[in-house]
């Protein structure tokens, strides 16, 4: 059972992977990329939300990553790969500064995730108030680096091939997915999940409870700047709103709860859910009437939450498992 | 650096102090939601925006008097809240934390989206000003005048509602155990119902002295929304008296900050140090120890 399920995957990861090579056409492959490159990101939220550790500050990440290379790149010429490295180093000293001593000091739940929102707000602000190097709320753009007909240049990480971007964002995809697996598998989820159920007990039976967080944290962390960096250099333009701040990390939670939270696939499933539902949106109504389309993704989150609170995937397995059972 | 406390450093400080009582009133609502219901409205600063609104298409759009307007914007409001409890809140109570959170996550997008559709993004003003205030070198506008004392007074008689009435005894004794309350013949849902109405008045009073500062537009919540409930966090979510004295902290922090640096600079350092409170008072700034 297990064997042919595996096959089955394997087979469509592999019609995934060639679809480029069938010439989709550039909005196709645009919205695949940005599909795959969010399900990262999604992916990454999930890796500490799903223990209980519900983030509403991986803004802040995605933020420092994708402003970090932008601008390291545009002051000083320093190479996106190298930048990313920077970036990660930044993420690393704030996941810590914000990560022990919540930890320590057992903030969890509400007020979890209301400090955590307060650290992608201060994220937002300190972009918006160092607009002289940062471009405030105009956003930025990396400086070209393709000139001369050129289609890549691997030193400024940038490629005009969406084809090059596909396969990056889909290779970031499977890590991301391996290592949701590895940290499923591994005996932190176990200590972890104990001590989403209960935090004290849990440290009574020898569990060390600020190191387990800790770690999923800086994990998670880490995944969602590179997801900053890859979303910078993609598109080419950032701005403090779209990579840092309230809304994009409540969509990011969003998109992991509509997917479901606690499904390999659901932070997937997710995302491409919000893209598809977005992307449709604006392409049936159109800019003719401002807000209905996120009028109506507004209502469909609302009624998701409340009528779907495992989310698509979590409610297709349970009604797979008790049809499974019934028989 | 002597010349830093001058006429216009004591202007800052006294703004901040205007600033505060507005705050106060912001956080009164959402902090009595929290404090009865269990629930945080994450959409909470939308209900003003809707509030606003409100007013300002009696006003500017049907030639209602702002006498008019006004109370019918707050009682609009508070039918708001209401509603959100009754067909948003009330399916998802025994629901996870976090989805009861999301959910009003999701309204603050929807309530946004909607007043795009209804309104537009232009930004809406009032056409009402205020006559300012000057004491010697210092001015100050008249509106926050008014909001300071309006706030405060409508924070007094929340205040006496909630410790001398019948109704606000109950509420109270719900947010102290709603485990036993209804075995004492209190309905929860009456009570829940009725607090949410309470919490969506707020709101609108609020949004009767916002609309008078500031104009109107669909995002206008997401500029004062985080802030509002940062300060009911730092002074301990559900504690009135703490969020009051948190509120008083925050607009000093912005108003001053902003006084030596520019405006976003004065959030940061506020927000600075409400994460900073948080891990030296994780509970809130003033709260009390909480029970194990």
């Amino acid at each position: 059972m297990m064997k042919k399920r595996q096959i089955v995957a394997l087979l469509l990861l592999v019609a995934l992977a060639a679809t480029p090579l069938f010439d989709p056409g550039k909005y196709a492959l645009h919205l695949m990329v940005m599909a795959l490159l969010w399900s990262y990101i999604y992916t990454s939220w999930s890796i500490m939300g799903r223990l209980g550790l519900v983030s509403f500050g991986h803004g802040a990440f995605l933020g420092i990553g994708a402003y970090t290379v932008v601008m390291l790149w545009n002051l000083a010429g320093i190479s996106p790969w190298l930048g990313a490295l920077v970036a990660v180093a930044i993420t690393l000293v704030v996941a810590v500064l914000i990560g022990l001593p919540c930890f320590r000091f057992k903030i969890v739940g509400h007020y979890f995730a209301l400090v955590t929102l307060a650290l992608s707000e201060v994220t937002r602000l300190i972009i918006v108030g160092l607009r002289d190097s940062t471009g405030g709320s105009l956003g930025l753009t990396p400086k070209p680096a393709l000139t001369d007909g050129a289609t890549s240049s691997l030193w400024a990480m940038q490629f005009s091939d969406k084809a090059v971007w596909f396969y990056i964002v889909l290779l970031c995809w499977l890590a991301a997915l391996w290592i949701w697996h590895r940290v499923d598998r591994s005996m932190n989820r176990l200590a972890l999940e104990a001590i989403s159920e209960e935090e004290d007990a849990a440290a009574s039976i020898g569990v060390n409870v600020t190191r387990a967080k800790l770690t999923v944290t800086l994990l998670s962390a880490v995944m969602t700047c590179i997801g900053g960096v890859l979303y910078a250099q993609y598109q080419l333009y950032i701005n403090p709103e779209t990579v840092s701040g309230i809304g994009i990390s409540l969509q990011m939670v969003f998109g992991v709860i509509a997917g479901g939270l606690f499904v390999m696939l659901g932070p997937t499933v997710g995302a491409v859910f919000l893209l598809l539902l977005s992307e449709s949106l604006r392409v049936l109504i159109g800019n003719k009437v401002l807000g209905v389309d996120i009028t109506i993704y507004g209502l469909l989150l609302v009624l998701f939450i409340i009528y779907m609170p495992k989310g698509i995937v979590g409610t297709l397995l349970q009604r797979l498992d008790q049809r499974g059972s019934a028989r | 650096m002597g010349q830093i406390f001058d006429v216009y450093f004591l202007e800052a400080v006294l703004n901040g102090l205007l600033l505060g009582g507005l705050f106060a009133l912001l956080s009164l609502g959402l902090n009595l939601i929290f404090g009865v219901i269990d629930v945080v409205w994450i959409c909470y600063a939308e209900l003003i925006m809707v509030g606003m609104y409100a007013i300002w298409w009696m006003h500017t759009q049907q030639g209602l008097p702002l006498w008019v307007a006004m109370p019918a914007g707050i009682a609009f409001v508070g039918a708001v809240g209401a509603g959100l409890h009754q067909f948003v809140i009330r399916p998802v109570l025994a629901a996870e934390p976090i989805n009861q959170l999301l959910v009003t996550g999701g309204v603050l997008f929807l309530l946004q989206a909607l007043a795009t559709v209804a309104f537009g993004v232009e930004f809406q003003n009032l056409g009402v000003r205020l006559p300012g205030v000057v004491v010697g070198e210092m001015s100050f506008s008249g509106s926050r005048l008014v909001a300071f004392a309006t706030a405060m007074a409508a924070i007094a008689a929340a205040y006496l509602f909630l410790n001398r009435s019948y109704l606000g005894t109950a509420i109270r004794a719900i947010s102290q155990d709603r485990a036993i309350m209804p075995l004492m013949g209190v309905d929860p849902a009456r009570i829940y119902l009725l607090t949410s109405a309470i919490g969506g008045a707020l709101a609108g009073l609020a949004a009767c002295l916002l609309v008078l500062q500031y104009d109107v537009h669909p995002a206008i919540g997401l500029s004062f929304g985080p802030l509002t409930f940062l300060i009911c966090v730092m002074g301990g979510l559900g504690n009135l008296i703490g969020g009051f004295a948190a509120a008083f902290v925050f607009a000093q922090f912005i108003s001053v900050g902003g006084f030596f640096l520019q405006l976003e600079w004065g959030y940061v350092l506020a927000f600075g140090f409400f994460i900073a409170t948080m891990f030296w008072k994780p509970e809130g700034l003033f709260s009390k120890r909480r029970k194990a």
